[in-house]
């Protein structure tokens, strides 16, 4: 499932500094529950993201296990503090060991 | 074979017993997970909401949303899904606020239950039911 994943990150471009601010994040993943079984009834096996995590300049923002009920094409809302300048970093990591990733910076006016 | 009212009875009772077993053991998970989770601490409530819609049509996206001021992490599990655990989320010194909104999957009409583990050690909870139309997992 390493193809076709795509992170899709909205975050706004400019913070006041110590403000907080609304990021929404969303990846196409299938997550395939390992509930489902295919037209032959044979278990189809799972294939989740199993773990988000932000980061600020090297500080952590939100760490998330997933777990099979979370629904395809994981979706996040959350906020966050942007004390200074720099790069909000996001990962994903995939069952099958692939890990996703988008940088996004934000200015400190 | 001949059927007799005793034999109809227990026939009858034993599929009463089948019927039970799987929310029992879907119980016994749940109290499983929440034990392994705070160590067996008393779970109180208030300061924390959970917020889901109270009609789920369909239960592979059900909008949640969690917000417990002061925790330090999150638990969601769902009583009724095949696995119950939801997520864990774990806040850190850069989240501005104690609140993260996510889609989950839902078997069927069941109870949403956020567990928070607060700054101070303690553990809150709160539950919601969530009626769903269409369930999320497949089959």
């Amino acid at each position: 499932m390493a193809q076709d994943v795509k992170p899709r990150v909205r975050v706004p471009k400019t913070a006041s500094a110590g403000g907080s601010v609304t990021i929404k994040t969303l990846i196409s993943h299938r997550m395939e529950s390992g509930q489902r079984k295919d037209s032959d009834g044979n278990l189809i096996p799972r294939s989740i993201i199993n773990r988000f995590t932000v980061e600020f300049n090297g500080q952590n923002v939100i760490d998330v296990d997933l777990a099979p009920a979370i629904s395809t094409n994981p979706y996040f809302e959350f906020e966050a503090i942007v004390p200074e300048t720099g790069d909000m970093k996001f990962t994903w990591y995939d069952d099958d060991g692939s890990v996703y990733e988008d940088v996004q910076s934000i200015t400190v006016a | 074979m001949e059927f007799t009212r005793r034999g109809a009875i227990a026939i009858s009772a034993g599929f009463a017993a089948a019927l039970m077993l799987p929310t029992r053991a879907a119980r016994a998970a749940i109290d499983e997970q929440i034990a392994a989770f705070t160590g067996g601490a008393e779970v109180g409530s208030g300061g924390i909401t959970l917020t889901t819609p109270e009609i789920a049509e369909n239960g592979n996206t059900v909008p949640i949303e969690v917000d417990a001021p002061g925790a330090e992490e999150i638990l969601v599990l769902a009583s009724n899904n095949p696995t119950p655990e939801v997520a864990t989320f774990r806040f850190g010194p850069l989240a501005g606020k104690q609140k993260a909104a996510t889609r989950v999957r839902l078997a069927g009409t069941q109870d949403v239950i956020a567990i928070a583990r607060m700054g101070d050690g303690s553990f809150v909870q709160a539950a919601n039911e969530v009626k769903v139309t269409i369930g999320g997992c497949g089959g």
